[in-house]
Formats: structure tokens, sequence, C-alpha cells
């Protein structure tokens, strides 16, 4: 009963990584059409560049800070690239696309950083806690409070703001929101920047337990949309509960299946994600919606 | 047409609101306008008339920025607008309640309605819902219901008031009447006559012949792309081509 709590516990970390990937991915393809799976790499720009910067002696805030900011940066290339295809109607080009960028940026990152994994400082020091037997480090609180303030504030965006509004238009209907004065390729470069900083951020508060690598984007990118495709395309709240399950659920059989940890993890992730897609390829929480509404 | 005595205004002297010259355009391949000439003058009721397929939609999605034209010009308030995007057109006032409303479904009336004044500050949107909830008392009475969950006229009035709260000196309405119960036709329809008797700018596209001749007091025929006439709406009328143009519909 302990070892599946800390299953649990721990799984819920990795998860909220997944979530706020998968978030990203769920926006992009509400706002664009565009399903994007290149949002890995931002977990991985996020992650090793604070981790990089923090060994070098940068603050941790700072170093935060820059490497949200590069994330972003490189998504507003990547929009660029893709949006002139999407607008195209080529929904197949933008696939291939973004699997390409998903590649050169990992590539970039190889040749620039190495192979060599970097490691990041838990935000706080301070022992673990020990509830019942179940072991919460210091850093698991930060993942959990970190990753609630920023759907939060991800909420508050897309209900109070007038970007929001204008986000939540394009999705629901792209060319009404033009004739309302919309503009659909300035949402599609703020989603796509929103989507990096979220991306950025699920790979820096990760850093410090699984250190970052520059290879670990491509798995992360297909756990992100697994997380999306079960809480239903395009649902932003499905893709974070759907991320939060997916960690948990991969932490939890990996725990009881014997043999090597990491190669069965993610190998539960996708059996998921394909369970999924056959079963249900509208998403697990698709009937619930129906009911709200 | 550029001589129109039922016009208010005095169409040779002023800079009409609306010219559209030359317009080719289609979709993929298939040319559906022919080289098209429109004028809307300030304050002026309009229709553009024609049976199914004649390139109405297609006409209103051109002037709108929906669709780029092959040939020809959209000019608005003097201004060649042709390469403007549809959302720039917006905000310039030119607004277009498209074919099928398209309100969104999953937000309540208000908040389409807030949509519908994104290109204004909030500080104008208080006195447009005032001004649309008077058009449309209806309107008031659901504001916190869903779109989607309302009947057809209701939604064509959503649509139409969303438009309003962009403050348009132009008024585009692509088939306003369609689908609607014949209770709800006549609503919008006293609802564009109204919107008209307030110097309004408007193009009506209309199939319903009864609804356009009802709003409009000028208008235009089409016919596989190509504009076979215009005239007042007394002429038009009596024009033997407007009555094959809707032999076998339904006329009231």
């Amino acid at each position: 009963m302990t070892s599946l709590a800390q299953f649990v516990v721990t799984g819920f970390t990795t998860g909220a990584t997944y979530a706020l990937v998968g978030l990203g991915i769920a926006l992009i393809a509400q706002v664009t059409g565009v399903i994007s799976f290149a949002q890995g790499e931002f977990v991985m720009l996020g992650g090793l560049t604070f981790a990089l910067l923090e060994e070098k002696g940068l603050a941790a805030p700072l170093a935060a800070l820059v490497a949200i900011v590069l994330a972003c940066a490189v998504g507003v290339v990547l929009e660029r690239l893709v949006l002139p295809r999407a607008r195209a109607g080529r929904t197949d080009q933008t696939i291939m696309l973004t699997i390409g960028a998903s590649i050169v940026i990992e590539g970039v990152a190889l040749v620039v950083v190495g192979t060599e994994p970097h490691f990041a400082r838990p935000f706080t020091k301070g022992s673990a806690l020990s509830v019942g037997g179940v072991h919460i480090t210091p850093q698991y609180v930060w993942v959990v409070a970190i990753t609630a303030v920023v759907l939060v504030a991800m909420w508050l965006l897309l209900t109070r703001t007038r970007v929001g509004w204008a986000m939540r238009a394009t999705a629901m209907d792209a060319e009404a929101a033009q004739l309302s004065g919309i503009s659909p390729s300035r949402m599609s470069l703020i989603v796509f920047v929103v989507a990096a900083a979220l991306g950025a951020i699920g790979g820096i508060v990760l850093a410090p337990l699984q250190s970052p690598d520059a290879g670990i984007g491509i798995a992360l990118g297909l756990k992100g949309f697994a997380a999306a495709v079960i809480g239903g395309l395009g649902r932003p709240a499905g893709a974070v509960v759907g991320g939060l399950a997916l960690g948990i659920v991969e932490r939890v059989a990996a725990g009881y299946l014997p043999g090597d940890f990491s190669g069965y993890s993610d190998a539960i992730a996708f059996a998921l994600l394909l369970l999924v897609l056959l079963v249900r390829p509208t998403g697990l929480l698709s009937a619930l919606r129906v009911e709200r509404v | 047409m550029t001589d129109d005595a039922s016009t208010s205004t005095e169409p040779g002297t002023s800079t009409p609101v609306l010219r559209v010259r030359g317009l080719v355009a289609g979709y993929d391949r298939i040319e559906a306008l022919h080289g098209v000439d429109v004028e809307v003058h300030q304050g002026e009721a309009v229709t553009l008339i024609g049976s199914n397929g004649a390139g109405k939609t297609t006409l209103l999605r051109t002037i709108a920025g929906l669709m780029r034209p092959w040939r020809g010009t959209v000019e608005f308030l003097g201004e060649d607008v042709s390469r403007w995007p549809a959302e720039r057109r917006a905000r310039a006032g030119l607004a277009l309640v498209p074919e099928g409303r398209r309100v969104f479904a999953g937000l309540t009336v208000e908040e389409n309605l807030r949509l519908g004044g994104y290109p204004h500050p909030r500080s104008l949107a208080a006195d447009g819902l005032a001004t649309v909830y008077e058009l449309f008392p209806k309107l008031r009475d659901r504001r916190t219901q869903a779109a989607g969950t309302m009947s057809g006229g209701e939604q064509q009035m959503l649509a139409i008031g969303r438009a309003m709260m962009s403050r348009p000196k132009l008024l585009l309405l692509d088939e306003p009447s369609l689908g609607l119960a014949p209770l709800a036709v006549r609503e919008v329809a006293d609802a564009l006559v109204e919107l008209a008797g307030r110097d309004t700018t408007l193009a009506l596209v209309e199939q319903n012949a009864t609804v356009a001749f009802h709003v409009a007091r000028r208008g235009y025929l089409l016919d596989r792309g190509t504009l076979v006439t215009a005239g007042s709406v007394a002429e038009l009328r009596e024009d033997p081509r407007v009555h094959e143009a809707y032999l076998g519909q339904p006329v009231k």
C-alpha cells in the first residue's frame, strides 16, 4: 500500500509535465488545427537550458526565465514554419513538419550541448517529508505547486482576458472569429508561444528530478500527445487530466512489473495511447463532456 | 446604375461605401463570378438576388475578405481593400453576417455579442449591448443562454446583433432567412427594415424575394456569376428575368 501511494506521488510529478505538454498540444490543435509533435522539444529546451545555466552558476529564477524565453523564441520559428502550410489546408504536411522540426531541434541541441545529461539542483534544500511512509521531497511539492499556478494562470488567460477570448473564438469558428476582427495568424503565433512556454516550464520543474539531456524531447512529445488524446484532443482540461492520469498509470504499472523500469513505463504509455486511439478516438473524457452540455 | 433616383443620397457626388469593380472570383479552378460591378451608397439598403448558384455568397465572401478576388477590386469607403485580410476589413467597419449564422454555439448570447465588439475598447461594449438588446429584446431575455441551444431565428438575430456590435459602416447579410420558420423569417425581416430605417448601410443576399424586396430599396440580379440587371425594387418586381430566376422558389 505504501509503495502504491509512493508510485502515485512520483507518477503525479511526471504526469504534471505530460499535462503541460498535452495542454500545449491541445491548445495548438484547437486554435490552428495543427497537431504538433514537436512540443516535447520545448520540455527538453526548457529543462536542459535551465540545468546548464544553473550549473554555470546562474540564479535559478534567472536561469528559468532565460530557458522559457529561448523556448518561446523557438516556438515562434516553429509557428512561422508550419502556419503557411496549415492555412493552405496541408494538415498532413504540417504533421511531417513538426516531426522534422522536432528532429532538427534535438540535433541542434546535441551539437551544442552534447549527449550527457545535466543536473539541476532542487529549487529548495531540505529533506524529504515522510507522510505515512510515503517519501515526498520538496521538489515534488514545487512541481505540483508550480503546475497548479500555471494551470490557474492559463484558465484565467483563456476565460478572463481579451486575447484568451479571441483564442477561444478562433478555436470555435476561425472564420466567424475573423469576421469579428480577430486575426487568426496572430492567434496562431500566440498559441505556439504559450505552448512553448508551457513545455519549458514542464521541463524546468522536472529537471531536478530527471536530469534532462538533448534526447528526451521526442518521447515527451509523444506522451504529451497521448495526454491530449486521452483527454479528447482539443479539450484543454482533458489534456491536463490525461497527462496526470498517464503519469500515474505509467509509474504504478511499471512499479509492479518486474525488470527494467523505464523501458516498461514508455511501453505502457504508448500502449495506452494506442488503446485510446483504437477504442475511443474522441478521448476518454468525451462522454463526460456530453453530459455537461 | 450610377444614377439611381431611389437612393436618398446623391450617388454621383459622394464616394460610395462599397464599390466592387470587375470582380472575378471562384473556388479552386472553378470561376464563380465573371466580372461583377456593385455599388452601395451611404444609408442605402441594397439586395443581391438570384437563384441558387448565382454567385451571391461568393460575392459577399469576397467583399468581406474570406476569399481573394482573382481579378477586380473591392473598394470600401474609397480605399482599395482587395488585399486586406478579413479581420482588417471587419475592424474597418465591414461586417458580414455569414450564411448559416455561425454563432459561437458554446458561448452565451452576451459572450457572443461581446466578441462581436472585439475591435473596439471594452468601454463601448455596454453601449453596443444596449442598442442590440433594444433592437432584439428577445436576446436580452436570453443573454445567459448558450447560443447553440436557441432556435434558428434567435440565432440569426444573435448573428445580426453580433455584427452590429462592431458598429459597422456596411452590414453584409448572407441569406438571413434561410432555414427559418415563417414567423422567424418575418421577425428577421422586420428587424432588417428597422435597421435600414436607422440609416444602417446594408447589402442583403436573399433567395427569398419577399424578404429581399421588403427590406431593400434597390437591387441587383445575379445569374450564374454575371450581373443581369439592376434597378429599384419596383423595377425588379416587374422584371420577367427576376421571375424566371425565382421560378420554382416559394415566393410569399
